[in-house]
């Protein structure tokens, strides 16, 4: 590879380690509109299943110190309108498309991964943090009985790269990571939102209807980075770092970490080039660096 | 990066900020704003009041932490600002019009009012302002319309004469809104509202905006802020 910012990550050529994470980027055509978004590595997609989701009633964002809470609750057009009305657009960009799958049940996760692996996607992002309403509730990623389960079922209907999204919350992270490996999963990402909470002291109530919200933004990027740290050293499988990435500086703590890719959630409210300026700012980064291509620094902090 | 040039306050915790730059925009449409702070993650979005040769102008309230940080700003400060989004009201109107608006729905009213004295096909623009109290932007409205009604305190609803009118763009709270829109179903006027909702992106992308719709769920910031009433009223 060419002194660059290009990385391999399994069978991928990546630009450059820069992707646009779930939820955080809609299917790509707002900021399609803002800037060329094909300078980007890749994008994920908003988090997808089997039927169409209305999202959660009520407040669903609210600001805290250097972050936010979320409960979307998975607002989506459902698989099918997906691959009728978006998924030629993310097809169309020249960039690598990940498609993020949620299930209420390990049924909608088998039928949606079969579905959206019969259309022949770069690769399928599994998000394991939504509740399972068989199991009281519980998400599927909190627990490993629950999450081999899931892994090893949707693994015999995916034929495309399967990543597995960990969830923070999960009781043990480094054994979750190494169920996934077990049962098939060619990568794993993390993380995912931190299950939080938030209280409106003047009305005396919840802010959320659903309770507690997922907290991501700089506020979670010291633990995040810990767990990618901590679960790189343990697996095999690449590792794709997410949470709390503002900066050039914070993708390349996540790199040298062991993470061999980096998604940006947040950050795109905030500044929504900021793709465009984190990329621009890598390039600027490793003209000045004794490398040749930016892999050389991944996992090189023991 | 932008500059601000000035953030003047005015009565009641209201502030007009300008911020200097070349800027276009639709009338209702709106921007995010942020100051760079601790205590400010997220942008605001802010309706477009004004737009100068060199640059944009705010009004706006302080009633939390982000307004309170951007009440601290002062002439000279850089402010990140983004758009303009969404979508605004409608250019294309005819016959005799009344523009509402309640507290901060005053806001993108001055600039749709600038711009609609630019259609030639409207009779008249009559102007209703709802505040808490007399405040020093009121009269900046004089120059445009053919009649400005301010009521302090209590309903502006109440004093708006309906019979008159073929159109209504309405901007405020909820509330206000839907009273205004029953009473244009009844008297069959073209209702345009404005709404309001917590954001985070702005654009469209994390679905933090949505509102239940007659037409299904709608993003406020992509698919509006502007509406037409009957959309967001409805009666099953
Ligand atoms: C399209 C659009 C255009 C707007 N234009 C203007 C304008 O021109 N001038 C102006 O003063 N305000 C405007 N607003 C409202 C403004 O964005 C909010 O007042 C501001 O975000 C509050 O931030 P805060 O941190 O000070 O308040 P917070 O501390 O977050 O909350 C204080 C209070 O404000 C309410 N609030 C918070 N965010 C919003 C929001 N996005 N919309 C409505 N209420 C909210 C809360 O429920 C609470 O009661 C607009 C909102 C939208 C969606
Ligand atoms: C508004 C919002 C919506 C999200 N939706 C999804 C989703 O649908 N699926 C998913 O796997 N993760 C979702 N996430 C989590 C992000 O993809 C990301 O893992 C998390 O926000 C941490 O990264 P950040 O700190 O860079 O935002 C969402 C996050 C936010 C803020
Ligand atoms: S604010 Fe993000 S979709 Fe409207």
């Amino acid at each position: 590879m060419s002194r660059s910012l290009e990385v391999q990550f399994l069978n991928m050529i990546l630009k450059n380690p820069i992707i646009m994470a779930s939820g955080t980027f809609g299917f790509g055509r707002e900021y399609a509109e803002i800037y060329d978004i094909e300078k980007l590595g890749g994008l994920v997609s908003k988090g997808l299943t089997m039927n169409p989701r209305k999202g959660n009633p009520g407040i669903r964002v609210w600001e805290t110190a250097s972050g936010m809470m979320n409960s979307i609750g998975l607002e989506n057009p459902g698989i099918d309108a997906f691959i009728q009305k978006e998924l030629p657009f993310m097809k169309s960009l020249n960039l690598k498309h990940i498609i993020n799958i949620s299930g209420s049940s390990l049924e909608e996760y088998i039928q949606a991964c079969e579905k959206i692996s019969n259309e022949n996607v770069d690769m399928i992002e599994l998000n394991i943090s939504c509740p399972n309403i068989k199991d009281g509730g519980i998400p599927f990623g909190i627990k490993q009985s629950t999450t081999r389960k899931v892994v090893k079922e949707t693994r015999k209907v995916v034929k495309v790269p399967l990543m597995v999204k960990l969830s923070p919350d999960a009781e043990n992270l480094l054994k979750i990571a190494h169920v996934c490996e077990e049962e098939g999963a060619d990568a794993v990402s993390l993380v995912n939102t931190f299950k939080s909470f938030a209280i409106d002291i003047e009305n005396k109530v919840k802010v959320f209807e659903n309770t507690y919200a997922g907290l991501s933004g700089p506020c979670i990027k010291p633990i995040a980075l810990r767990m990618v740290h901590e679960v790189s050293k343990s697996i095999q499988i690449p590792v794709m770092g997410i949470g709390g990435i503002m900066t050039y500086q914070d993708v390349l703590e996540y790199l040298m970490a062991g993470a061999r890719a980096v998604q940006i959630g947040t950050a795109n409210f905030i500044n929504p080039k900021v793709g465009e300026m984190i990329i621009h700012d890598l390039e600027k980064y490793i003209s000045n660096q004794p490398i040749e291509n930016i892999s050389e620094i991944i996992g090189i902090v023991d | 990066m932008a500059i601000i040039s000035f953030n003047q306050p005015l009565k009641n915790d209201f502030f007009l900020l300008k911020i200097s730059g070349k800027y276009k925009a639709d009338m209702g449409q709106f921007f995010m704003i942020r100051k760079d702070s601790q205590s400010m993650f997220l942008n605001r979005p802010m309706s477009v009041y004004d737009i100068k040769k060199d640059g944009i102008i705010f009004l706006y309230q302080v009633v939390g932490k982000g307004t309170s940080v951007l009440a601290s700003c002062k002439k000279g400060d850089e402010i990140s600002i983004y758009g303009p989004y969404g979508h605004g009201f409608p250019l294309n109107v005819k016959g005799s019009i009344a523009l509402v608006g309640g507290g901060t729905g005053i806001a993108p009213l001055f600039y749709a009012l600038k711009q609609l004295r630019k259609n030639k096909k409207l009779k008249f623009i009559h102007v209703y302002l709802g505040l808490q109290k007399k405040n020093e932007f009121e009269s900046n409205f004089n120059d445009y319309t053919d009649s400005l009604i301010v009521h302090y305190g209590g309903f502006i609803t109440d004093y708006i004469q309906y019979e008159k009118y073929n159109v209504i763009f309405s901007c405020g709270p909820l509330k206000m809104l839907e009273k205004i829109d029953r009473q244009a179903k009844n008297h069959g006027i073209e209702h345009y509202v404005s709404l309001e909702g917590r954001m985070a992106c702005g654009i469209g992308a994390c679905l933090a905006c949505a509102i239940q719709t007659k037409n299904g769920n709608k993003h406020i910031c992509k698919d509006g802020p502007v509406f037409k009433g009957e959309e967001i009223f409805y009666y099953e």
